[in-house]
């Protein structure tokens, strides 16, 4: 039974999963994305724009999700800040695309987007600077939230600061940085936040074509990301953060700088978490500081806990599963929503600990049980 | 409430003793009646030469211009406002002229220069009043303007002044008469500017301002000089005044993190819920004032009660419920209580409606204590600060000599040990909870006079509450008091510089650079609690 229980447990295991769900992704991706280009809008297979959208945004998510598993999952340290690496990547493609808007802007101004119009700033601020560059945009969507998660990361696990001490830094800092977003004299557009994008690289964001190629865009990142987290986790790497997350003291004493593990896997989750954000924002067509609120992050670690952490697919799975139900529930009765999210929390960390990908473990250890019990009666 | 209202009209009717004036009085009254305005001036001064003190409900009257004759007999009244309908009331008794109507009545007309007048005469016949505080006030009325009469009758009375906050006043007034006369010696002048310079009024300001300006150097200088030792005592309260709203903010974070710092602390179980606990303690508070709305000043002593019982049972059916399944799992009960904290706050949503609720101030807190022009602390703040320490100091007082707090030191101290000693842990958990929860909602009865009762009234509080127990350290209630104090403090000084949202910014940047300095806090467990 405890080998059934560490099949399902261990990281590596799952990876046999890996490569079926790539398969089926993309699969997906490709049949949603030929219903919505191809066949006709009349048509009981066509997939309205809307859905492809909902569904890129749900990949964001699910990649979001991924980013906290593996830091959640494979070392143990829950973070509850992470939407605040998101947001940050998020911003960056929000700067971005508001450079884009050029004229076009409400103000018409040339140079400045139109809340520093409003504002009445004369010039850009020095980091507005060669956001108009896609490729510098892109660069810093990833450096920034990498930045400030090895800055962090470097302090915090250096000095030894783990558990629930370090969950509350962390939602300390995604929480002061969600006070500074909302001052307008930040640049970043206040309470708004960045929005009225027009083009990406030239192409129409309102379009059906550019909606599509985000999503199967989207799509194709969580793939590349999700067989490299796969592949870094089964390595040697892998086993020390596991190592890290079990018995951190041992595993300082056989001889690891626990620490330097846990500060890069720190960053490369922040990384992925940025990238998720930038991949957000065009598809929404909003970023504002609301992102960097607690309660977004927190909820990040739910989606895992749902899909089960420690599994990579499970942390996409329970994105997925907990946004889609999302959106129907708010359609239907909006007031049922927290109410049903709150009893998610309590319900999943009381009888799911393994999360859905633990389920059929847990049944299977059950069924097991009682068959020894009939045996022995 | 009405036990007030009966002892202020208790004060007014002692305060005027005579209930109709005498004959001579009455006489000038009605010929008041028949008066043109120009003329009014000089039967405002024959009215005060009679000396009459029960002619000033009269005088109030005619400064609001409320004064009223009748047509037919000329007999004086005051209009008085009872619920949208003019009645017109005796000046002297206050009781009500029935049957008459605003078209049988004429008003005593009032101008800009009679209104000065009669403030100077109501002031010099309060002179008089027994009231210290009121006699205070009125020398304070007439500081603004002070004419060769009132000097008079200040100078009169100066000596016999019993009170020395009246005769301080009245000295202050006499100077800025002295200070300003051109008939006065140049040494005189400069001692009554010196005397003035220890004044923090805001007339005694303006007339140093105008001093300044005068023609003759050594009295301007002087008055630059007066003005140079006045900012600097306005400077010094300002700072008190600071450090006040610093440790007002303080005694909130203390009262909103000392729950957390038992549950957390003692249990080491994180309480993400700890918020919504205190909203419903500030429900609680609201629930009671409209259940007993004609006793809003009595109603915060079963508020308190009530919101300790409510928030602490929530408290204990949390904990058996929910926590103490997940006993050595801190981050899945941070999860769960997150869990619960949604559903509490959409649970308040849905009955008492997502927009913020309004508690009333009992009268007693509300208003402020003014020490002196520049500085007043206002009430409701006060008595919150003293609270809260009456709430940590209680606490301490249980955690220290009661048998419950014996028993939660000995399970934070070592669990197992306990549980062999024969302290039941898991009883003793819940009441540790339920007592950590009942807290939080005795701080929602203190915010819920501090601000708006809404739904989000938690979240404002609890990264806050978490960043003062882990900045005092954890399992320290000492350290919860000074941590709560000096965040508070350094956050209200900040203010003025960085604005509001920077200085909280900068807080929480401080906190999470201090953790990984001190990762304990500042005063850390010692010994084997420590692990």
């Amino acid at each position: 039974m405890s080998k059934l229980i560490n099949w399902f447990t261990e990281g590596r295991s799952s990876g046999k999963y890996t490569l079926p769900f790539v398969v089926l992704l993309l699969a997906v991706t490709v049949l949603a994305s030929a219903a919505n280009l191809l066949l006709p809008q009349d048509s009981a297979l066509y997939v309205s724009t809307y859905s492809i959208t909902l569904l890129g945004k749900y990949l964001c998510y699910a990649m979001l999700a991924l980013a906290v598993d593996i830091i959640w999952g494979y070392c143990g340290i829950l973070s509850l800040g992470h939407g605040a690496f998101f947001a940050l990547g998020g911003y960056a493609m929000g700067m971005y695309l508001m450079r884009q808007i050029g004229d076009r802007g409400v103000y018409g101004h040339p140079e400045l987007p139109d809340f520093m119009v409003f504002l009445d700033w004369k010039e850009l601020p020095w980091f507005w600077l060669g956001m108009d560059q896609f490729w510098f945009a892109m660069i810093m969507a990833v450096v920034v939230p990498g930045l400030l998660a090895f800055v962090f990361g470097w302090l915090a696990f250096r000095s030894r600061v783990t558990g629930v001490y370090l969950s509350i830094m962390t939602q300390a800092l995604t929480y002061a940085l969600l006070l500074a977003f909302f001052r307008n004299e930040m640049g970043f557009g206040g309470n708004n936040g960045l929005t009225d994008f027009k083009e990406i690289l030239g192409f129409d964001l309102q379009s059906d074509s550019t909606r599509v190629s985000l999503f199967i865009i989207t799509a194709l990142i969580l793939a590349l990301v999700l067989l490299a987290s796969q592949r870094i986790l089964s390595s040697r790497l892998g086993k020390v953060t596991l190592a890290v997350r079990d018995a951190e003291p041992r595993t300082r004493f056989i001889g690891y700088r626990t620490e330097r593990y846990k500060v890069w896997l720190f960053v490369y989750s922040a990384v992925i978490a940025g990238v998720a954000g930038a991949l957000y924002v065009p598809q929404v067509g909003i970023i504002n500081p609301g992102e960097f609120s607690p309660i977004n992050s927190i909820e990040i670690v739910i989606w895992v806990a749902v899909g089960g952490r420690g599994t990579l697919i499970g942390a996409i799975i329970g994105a997925l599963l907990v946004n889609y139900a999302k959106t129907r529930f708010t359609a239907i009765m909006p007031d049922g929503w927290l109410f049903a999210l709150g009893a998610l929390f309590v319900l999943v960390t009381l009888f799911l600990p393994k999360g859905l990908m633990g389920l059929y473990g847990q049944l299977q250890s059950k069924r097991r049980q009682n068959a020894e019990q009939e045996v022995q009666s | 409430m009405k036990l007030f209202l009966s002892f202020c009209l208790f004060l007014s009717a002692y305060i005027t003793p005579a209930l109709a004036a005498s004959a001579e009085t009455d006489a000038l009254l009605q010929q008041l009646t028949q008066t043109k305005l120009s003329k009014m001036p000089a039967m405002v001064h024959q009215l005060e030469a009679t000396g009459d003190e029960s002619l000033l409900p009269v005088f109030r009257a005619w400064l609001a211009g409320d004064l009223h004759y009748t047509r037919d007999d000329n007999i004086l009244v005051v209009e008085v406002d009872v619920n949208g309908v003019d009645t017109y009331q005796d000046p002297y008794t206050q009781a009500t002229v029935a049957g008459l109507t605003s078209k049988q009545v004429r008003k005593i007309k009032v101008n800009n220069k009679l209104r000065g007048l009669l403030r100077g005469v109501i002031a010099r016949i309060q002179l008089t009043s027994s009231d210290a505080d009121v006699r205070e006030s009125a020398v304070r009325a007439l500081l603004a303007d002070i004419d060769d009469e009132t000097f008079a009758t200040l100078e009169r009375i100066y000596p016999t002044e019993p009170n020395k906050d009246v005769r301080e006043m009245m000295h202050t007034a006499l100077s800025i008469y002295t200070a300003q006369d051109q008939n006065s010696s140049q040494t005189v002048r400069l001692a009554a500017i010196d005397v003035l310079g220890d004044s923090l009024e805001n007339d005694v300001r303006n007339v140093l301002f105008s001093l300044e300006r005068s023609d003759n150097e050594v009295i301007s200088n002087a008055a630059t000089q007066a003005l140079v030792s006045i900012n600097r005592q306005v400077e010094r309260y300002a700072l008190v005044d600071q450090l006040f709203f610093g440790l007002s903010l303080g005694s909130v974070l203390l009262l909103a993190s000392i729950g957390l710092a038992i549950t957390f602390g003692v249990m080491g179980v994180i309480n993400m819920a700890h918020g919504e606990m205190i909203m419903l303690g500030a429900y609680t508070t609201y629930v009671v004032q409209l259940l007993m709305p004609n006793y809003i000043d009595y109603s915060i002593w079963v508020a308190i009660p009530a919101a300790f019982l409510v928030s602490g049972l929530m408290g204990v059916v949390i904990e058996r419920l929910v926590i103490c399944r997940l006993h050595g799992r801190p981050l899945e009960t941070l999860l769960a209580t997150f869990g619960i904290s949604l559903i509490l706050q959409q649970l308040v949503r849905t009955i008492f409606s997502p927009l913020n609720r309004q508690v009333s101030t009992p009268s007693w807190m509300s208003g402020s204590w003014e020490i002196n022009p520049v500085l007043s602390l206002t009430l409701n703040r006060l008595y919150i600060l003293a609270f809260a320490l009456l709430v940590f100091f209680a606490l301490v007082m249980i955690l220290k000599k009661s048998s419950l707090g014996l028993n939660v030191r000995a399970v934070s101290q070592n669990r197992n040990m306990a549980k062999a000693m024969g302290v039941r842990t898991e009883w003793v958990d819940a009441m540790t909870f339920g007592l950590g929860s009942g807290i939080a909602g005795i701080a929602g009865v203190a915010l819920s006079q501090l601000t708006n009762v809404g739904p989000n009234l938690g979240q404002a509080y609890i990264i806050d509450s978490f960043m003062v127990v882990v900045f005092g350290g954890v399992g320290n209630l000492l350290g919860t008091l000074v941590a709560a104090f000096t965040l508070g403090i350094a956050n209200k000084f900040l203010e003025p510089t960085t604005g509001a949202v920077l200085a909280a910014i900068l807080v929480l940047v401080f906190i999470i650079l201090f953790i990984q300095k001190r990762p304990k806090g500042l005063f850390p467990q010692k010994g084997r609690a420590a692990e």
